[in-house]
């Protein structure tokens, strides 16, 4: 792995020469910021999400983050396939961030010295040195601490962007998640009302491509860098070899299928790092839908589908009328069913025969 | 379910088998070279739930539980097909090959088949040895795994006026079994053998039988079948829960089981009838 280790690096050290400083406003100093409270965050796993406020209590703040990328094989379906993952915290997408506009984001990156890359993190939400990706990046072994500024509001990919064919690589080997920047005062509707959710889930889908021996199956490679160059061909291709939400086929079903009541309203965050991709709640709608996952927009009613951008994430809000299991998919149903991109929630409650009834159960065809 | 009434059927059963594995060689008349490790079970009974969904008064029903009676011996073989058995056939032009690009030990059962597969290996082996070779029925497969058969999800239930707890219950029911894919086909007798002495029921390999798929409305009072529509473009397979596919499907993942867990693999076994020849045995057991 020398060689490949050394090729990897060079590429790091020449972004890292490329990246300059930031300026900061010339209207908030240094020690403006230093005076404000801090709140230190601990980021939970996907689909989960960490406490917080969704009206914000106090003025802005400096959120605390620390994120451990860990570089790792992971199985990523039922027959055992296996992908040298790369990790923001251990899991594939890493961890939704949530804090409000006007607070300042300071993460600190940690790369051990158990992994074999450089990585670094990209914030579709921050402003400048190539969203953080410039001032980040890091070789085994070291740690950074970044400190961007949330100006805008919505929910926002981050991803791992440490330069060149490294980019995209990194990405679908699972360096990807997304940070939500609440307004201060919380979700509106289209009417500018406020809106809550009583439940949120985060919903990271992923493009996979796996090589294939000459037989069809598919490989596994003794490391990342190993599996690079077979990789690289099967991405030039552009068709994943799986589509999944959370890191592999069936995250979200079964024992980890997502649940909720007949009556309360979920915000299901969902974003894509590098590829466009179409949810849908089967048996449900969108009630409120931020598309383009920026709160500043009005949300869009009743959607059947949404769009999601790859490199976007966009969030539906929804209160469950109806009991029973719904699958929430990506409607490229080829996509969701032969290739993963399929999550289930399971809704207790009482049925309404008023939004749908079984007039007669299903008998011979009559004769006459 | 109730497993402990299969249970009783299955100890007096077991006592009975008649594990003929050499013997049939001289009594089938065999015109291939590779002979077949064949179990003959006696007659007997079983209580279990029929196949299918049942609907009563408009609603669903959980499967009728009925007492069958197999009133012949049945003769099935000791192992799944294996994929040296079924590459047989292949070779002969008998069978399409299966839609298995692993490596699979070629002692392992046959995987990736279709129901139209094990059509046309019974079809062909019929021919190959003579012998009337075709695959069991639900109630058969269910008869010879015994205490291996698992049939319905247990704690579904049927609310009249919420089809939601169905549907929730029977996806937490598929959950609590705590199936973990098990995809790699293994060799012959890798599960074990069951109280019958047939090997590897209820493995990583569902089996097609020849039970067609059918909805069937129950009598209001309970007496009886109102009416009943098969569909036999599906069929019914047996494992670790049981699975309905359609006839072209030979990858277990494409579906079948609710909406959770898929069947590992799809392979099958068959049955011979040879009422003469079972008679002879038992005659000769002095059984008769």
């Amino acid at each position: 792995m020398f060689t490949r280790r050394e090729a990897l690096f060079g590429a790091a050290i020449g972004a890292a020469a490329v990246a300059a400083m930031p300026a900061f406003s010339a209207t908030i100093t240094q020690a403006d910021i230093k005076a404000l409270p801090r709140e230190k965050i601990k980021l939970v796993a996907p689909p989960f999400v960490h406490p917080h406020d969704q009206v914000a209590k106090t003025g802005p703040k400096v959120v605390e983050f620390t994120m451990t990328i860990e570089e790792k094989p992971v199985v990523i379906d039922a027959d055992g396939t296996k992908l040298n993952a790369m990790t923001y915290n251990g899991t594939i997408p890493g961890p939704l961030m949530v804090v409000h506009q006007d607070d300042y984001v300071e993460l600190t990156l940690i790369n051990p010295d158990t992994n074999s890359l450089a990585h670094n993190i990209d914030f579709h939400a921050a402003t400048g040195a190539l969203g953080g990706g410039g001032l980040t990046l890091i070789n085994p072994g070291e740690q950074v601490t970044l400190r961007f500024k949330a100006t805008r509001t919505g929910t926002f990919v981050y991803h791992c962007a440490p330069g060149g064919p490294m980019i995209p690589w990194h990405v679908v080997s699972g360096m990807n998640g997304a940070i939500m920047v609440l307004p201060r005062d919380g979700l509106r509707n289209d009417q500018g009302k406020p809106v809550k959710y009583d439940r949120i889930f985060y919903i990271g889908e992923s493009d996979f491509y796996i090589p294939r021996d000459e037989k069809g199956n598919f490989k596994s490679y003794e490391s990342a860098g190993d599996g690079y160059d077979d990789i690289v061909k099967v991405m030039r291709g552009l068709i994943p070899t799986h589509v999944v939400f959370n890191g592999k086929v069936g995250s979200l079903t079964g024992d980890n299928a997502m649940k909720a009541k007949v009556g309360e309203t979920v915000l299901i965050v969902h974003s894509q790092a590098n590829r466009d991709t179409r949810p849908h709640l089967i048996g449900g709608h969108g009630d409120y839908v931020w598309e383009q996952g920026k709160f500043a927009n009005p949300p869009a009613k009743d959607l059947e589908t949404w769009f999601i951008r790859g490199g976007s994430a966009g969030s539906a809000l929804y209160t469950f009328l109806q009991p029973g299991i719904y699958a929430y998919v990506n409607h490229n149903l080829i996509e969701a069913v032969e290739l993963g991109a399929t999550a289930h929630f399971m809704v207790e409650g009482t049925w309404n025969d008023d939004l749908m009834t079984q007039v007669e159960a299903p008998k011979p065809i009559a004769v006459n | 379910m109730s497993l402990s009434i299969l249970k009783l059927v299955s100890v007096a059963m077991a006592a009975a088998t008649v594990p003929v594995g050499l013997s049939i060689q001289a009594a089938g008349g065999h015109r291939q070279s590779r002979p077949v490790a064949m179990t003959t079970l006696l007659p007997g009974s079983i209580t279990y739930p029929m196949p299918g969904e049942f609907l009563k008064g408009g609603h669903p029903q959980g499967n009728p539980r009925l007492e069958r009676q197999l009133d012949r011996p049945l003769e099935i073989m000791t192992y799944q097909v294996s994929v040296g058995d079924y590459a047989a056939c292949v070779a002969a032009g008998g069978c399409q090959p299966p839609q298995e690009t692993r490596a699979v030990p070629s002692d392992a059962p046959v995987t990736g088949v279709s129901y139209l597969d094990a059509e046309a290996y019974a079809r062909w082996y019929s021919e190959a040895t003579g012998g009337h070779w075709r695959l069991p029925s639900d109630e058969e497969w269910a008869f010879a795994a015994a205490e291996r058969f698992a049939g319905e999800f247990e704690g579904v239930e049927d609310d009249a006026n919420n089809p939601a707890r169905r549907w929730l219950t029977s996806y937490k029911a598929e959950v609590e079994l705590k199936i973990k894919p098990d995809p790699r086909p293994r060799s012959r007798g890798s599960f074990g053998v069951n109280s019958r002495g047939l090997a590897d029921f209820s493995g990583n390999v569902w089996e097609w039988t020849s039970t067609c798929y059918v909805r069937t409305t129950l009598a209001a009072d309970g007496t009886g079948v109102a009416s009943s529509v098969d569909n036999c473009g599906v069929h019914v397979l047996e494992g670790r829960h049981r699975a309905y596919m359609s006839n072209f499907v030979s990858d277990g993942k494409s579906g079948g089981c609710a909406v959770g867990t898929p069947p590992d693999n799809l392979g099958f076994r068959l049955i011979r009838d040879h009422a003469g020849w079972a008679n002879r045995i038992f005659g000769w057991l002095g059984i008769v």
